[in-house]
């Protein structure tokens, strides 16, 4: 009897189950929504007020807190950002696919595997211990070495961002290679092909969305890090002419500033306008990279 | 050469040995492959080496002050001086407040990815929007936070308000690695399950998640590690510069309020690495070290639980 009506309530429960289930399943779609919603929402008066797009987008004058006639031009932000991003995707992406070849294709197992913890610790290094090393290490070895009078420049963000999006590149691009159906390479390797061309002809043509999607990944991840360039790029808004010059981004902007402003004010709505112009490019390279991925698997279903 | 010789002159001992040497287009492919191995494999150790070579750096000046003390004292005279006790009580308030939160709505989530989702544009909105959600900057959670939960929740800058944001930046973690737990777990076990009679409900809770516990818990672990070492979330949404807070007896270990603003470590490191003056740069390494070793030595336990799994998984 008392098994009966537990069964009962069970059967009775599981609706309920289920509908939590489901509720916590779309929680995710939600939390999108709501994180654009309210960035937009605190940015949207000065977007459609008075904040000049044009301005906005064009010029170098961040002068927020002029008090005469304050200047909010984001592009030397923007270049900030670009410079280290670039920087970074120009040493990261070479070297995070070249350790994904290695680990995936001439590498022994065990080292493999020991090889694939070291790159995961190095993924869970937080950005503000990223931050600290540029501020700290890198710093005085950069003037040591450049000559340069600070060493806290694009040089040192890029090299930064390049370590720690050297993990991404490397996993995704790891898993890309290892999509590559075997087939393809006991193919090649039955024609007399070397591991290396195996990798050049077959492999690196198969995957090529795969590591697209990797390098992707990679820019999405500097563009949107902010301690570490907040602690290693310096804080100079400005256009660099060089390496060495100091910049600052646009995720650092809102970090260095929003404590400074006013609830509400003109300058507090515009650091939330960069947020939102932010979180677009995220989901740009986001959605991009994705496609890019699903392209390939629908190709190699079909 | 030696191919000729093998199509021009009759056989002989010598040509048999011949026919099967290398020739230069296979010397030179063999030359190019170890050629090859060797610079992208010294280009790993290259990404490896800066690892071992910082944390010997961090450690070495950090040395100094690495006591029982420097953790369990409070930071003294404008942080110059003392510990770091009332920022990692902090750390733990924010990683343990989120956790709760994060964990059983991540875990449902995954749940109904693997074993409710259908192959259907739902399904696909929702793996796009997890995967949209963990691309976020760090600091536009921030915003959101304060846009969200500080301001038009009005809860205001708390421990609450951070561990919320914390909560939503991590959930992408948990809801990826209880969906592959998940998904590891046969679906024979399953058809089982549902032979006896059981519904889907009663087969998920018996069967499918306690074979998927470990996997789960690994991704909880990480949620942890990534909440742990977050900064940009919680600068304006409730983490603070300075607190005093016992350091002493049993109020030391519950110094904040739900509503109270308090210290992290991360942020901790932050201020006294930029903002303050007059730090001793062993102090400034020494909480370094505590926040990378509190980090790594999570992400340890997540690693080696796995590694113990894939050694007894028995399907």
């Amino acid at each position: 009897m008392r098994h009966a009506a537990a069964l009962r309530l069970s059967r009775l429960a599981e609706p309920l189950v289920e509908a939590i289930i489901r509720l916590c399943g779309w929680s995710a779609i939600f939390f999108v929504f709501a994180i654009f919603f309210f960035v937009f929402r605190e940015g949207a008066p000065m977007l459609f007020g008075a904040l000049d797009l044009g301005e906005f987008f064009t010029s170098v004058n961040w002068r927020p807190d002029s008090r005469i006639q304050a200047q909010y031009g984001v592009l030397a932000l923007l270049a900030g950002t670009a410079s280290v991003t670039a920087l970074a995707m120009l040493l990261s992406v070479p070297a995070g696919l070249g350790a994904a070849i290695f680990v995936s294709e001439f590498c022994p197992p065990r080292v493999r595997e020991t090889l694939k913890i070291v790159i995961e610790l190095l993924a869970a290094i937080p950005s503000v211990v990223w931050g600290f090393i540029g501020y700290m290490v890198l710093n005085p070895v950069l003037i040591a070495v450049t000559g340069a009078p600070i060493g806290i420049n694009i040089l040192n963000g890029g090299i930064i961002l390049a370590l720690m999006s050297v993990p991404i590149i490397m996993s995704v691009g790891e898993d890309a290679l290892k999509a590559v159906p075997d087939t393809y390479r006991e193919a090649a390797i039955a024609l007399g092909a070397s591991r290396w061309q195996v990798v050049y002809k077959v492999l690196l043509p198969a995957a090529k969305n795969g590591l697209l999607a990797a390098a992707l990944l990679g820019i999405g991840r500097s563009v949107g890090e902010t301690m570490a360039v907040l602690m290693a790029t310096g804080h100079a808004v400005q256009i660099p002419h060089s390496l060495l010059d100091p910049v600052r981004t646009l995720t650092a902007t809102i970090a260095a500033e929003l404590g400074e402003t006013v609830e509400g004010g003109d300058h507090y709505r515009v650091l939330f306008v960069i947020g939102t112009l932010l979180m677009l490019m995220a989901f740009l390279v986001n959605l991009t990279a994705d496609l890019v991925v699903k392209g390939v698997r629908g190709k190699q279903n079909g | 050469m030696a191919r000729d010789a093998a199509t021009t002159t009759g056989p002989g001992a010598g040509d048999a040995i011949g026919r099967f040497a290398a020739g230069p287009v296979e010397r030179r492919k063999a030359l190019v492959e170890r050629l090859v191995a060797w610079l992208l494999g010294s280009l790993t150790v290259l990404l490896v080496l800066p690892l071992i070579a910082i944390l010997a750096t961090l450690v070495a000046k950090a040395w100094p002050v690495l006591s029982w003390a420097f953790i369990t004292q409070n930071p003294q005279t404008y942080m110059t001086a003392g510990g770091i006790w009332a920022p990692l009580i902090g750390t733990f308030y924010l990683v343990f407040i989120s956790l709760a939160v994060a964990a059983p709505i991540g875990v449902l989530a995954g749940v109904y990815l693997n074993e409710y989702a259908g192959e259907n544009w739902t399904t696909r909105l929702v793996t796009l929007a997890v995967v949209n959600l963990a691309g976020v900057p760090s600091i536009v959670h921030a915003l959101f936070g304060v846009g969200a939960f500080v301001l038009f929740a009005g809860i205001g800058r708390s421990v609450l308000a951070a561990s919320l944001t914390l909560a939503v930046m991590t959930l992408p973690v948990i809801i990826t690695s209880t969906k592959e737990a998940l998904a590891a777990v046969p679906q024979s076990f399953r058809e089982a399950c549902w032979n006896m009679g059981a519904s889907r409900w009663q087969t998920i809770r018996t069967i499918v998640l306690p074979n998927a516990t470990s996997g789960i818990l690994t991704g909880v672990i990480l949620q942890v590690s990534r909440a742990a070492g977050e900064t940009a979330p919680i600068l304006f949404t409730g983490a603070v510069f300075y607190v005093a807070v016992p350091d002493r007896g049993l109020a030391s270990f519950f110094p904040y309020g739900l509503f109270d603003r308090c210290m992290a470590l991360s942020y901790h490191l932050f201020t006294i690495s930029t903002q303050v003056t007059g730090v001793s740069e062993a102090l400034q390494y020494g909480t370094a070290v505590v926040l990378i070793g509190l980090v790594i030595s999570v992400n340890l336990a997540s690693i080696s639980l796995r590694v113990y799994l894939r050694s007894r998984k028995r399907w």
